[in-house]
């Protein structure tokens, strides 16, 4: 059972949204004593996942809930967009496609980043990824 | 020394030095490679120190303009050196499968300095 103890919501429109959303991320990472390799790990994945809402979606939102499952805290972040979709979820997340803005570095790369990743993706309609971040007891 | 941009670019010897401290957003980043190869032309530079001990977070984004920075500067026959880099920016880019291949390293500014020294003999 995970209980959620506070929630940002936070757009994302422009380049500038990418650095509140990673600051906003460091700020709940810092304030739950994450030590600096999983927050780093943390802030970097929203980082990628961001920019990728922003390029491939044209915009979106991202929601960052502060989790605790009954011994660990953790950051749950979740990543939506009505963009084009992801037409190949496997060959992206293998990392292998690759566009001119990368994506399949950002999506694969920060799956490798954190404890648990999930992507819904369909063409047409739009993305949504969620990640969490556990902090290490 | 050419600063339209945030990042200010310092010159020792024949080596020019630039300390990253400022989250690299798009205009920034452009301007930051337009600063470098400006300078590097202006002042026959042959060497290049990319400190990035202030960044706590490098993503591949952030690693693209670093690694394209250099190879941009290498054509103009500048040897780039990266320094400074955290533990955790080094953990996260290997991890994240983005090494920056091709960027040559140190573990400091002095390092990196004496990197060069090697590589670009002193005029």
């Amino acid at each position: 059972m995970v209980n959620v103890s506070a929630t940002h919501c936070l757009r994302i429109d422009r380049e500038d949204d990418i650095v509140a959303v990673r600051r906003r991320v460091r700020d709940v990472v810092e304030l739950r004593k994450f030590d600096s390799f999983a927050a780093a790990a943390i802030i970097t994945a929203a980082s990628e996942l961001a920019r990728n809402t922003l390029v491939h979606g044209g915009n979106g939102t991202a929601t960052i809930d502060e989790v605790f499952d009954g011994s660990r805290a953790g950051v749950r972040i979740f990543f939506e967009d009505a963009g084009p979709g992801i037409p190949d979820i496997p060959r992206v997340l293998a990392g292998g496609y690759t566009t001119k803005r990368s994506m399949g570095l950002g999506l694969a790369g920060s799956r490798r980043l954190v404890d648990e990743f999930e992507l819904l993706s369909t063409v047409g309609q739009g993305t949504k990824v969620t990640v969490t971040k556990w902090k290490r007891l | 020394m050419s600063n339209h941009g945030a990042i200010p670019i310092l010159r020792l010897g024949p080596t020019l030095l630039v300390s990253i401290q400022v989250e690299l957003r798009d205009a920034v980043a452009e301007a930051f490679q337009a600063d470098v190869l400006t300078a590097i032309e202006k002042r026959g530079t042959t060497g290049l120190v990319v400190d990035i001990s202030g960044l706590d977070m490098v993503d591949t984004y952030v690693a693209r303009i670093l690694a394209e920075t250099g190879r941009m500067a290498k054509l103009m026959g500048t040897a780039t050196v990266l320094v400074g880099m955290r533990p955790e920016v080094a953990a996260t880019l290997v991890r994240m499968g983005y090494a920056m291949e091709g960027i040559r390293t140190a573990l400091d500014l002095d390092d990196g300095l004496a990197l060069l020294g090697h590589v670009v003999p002193r005029r």
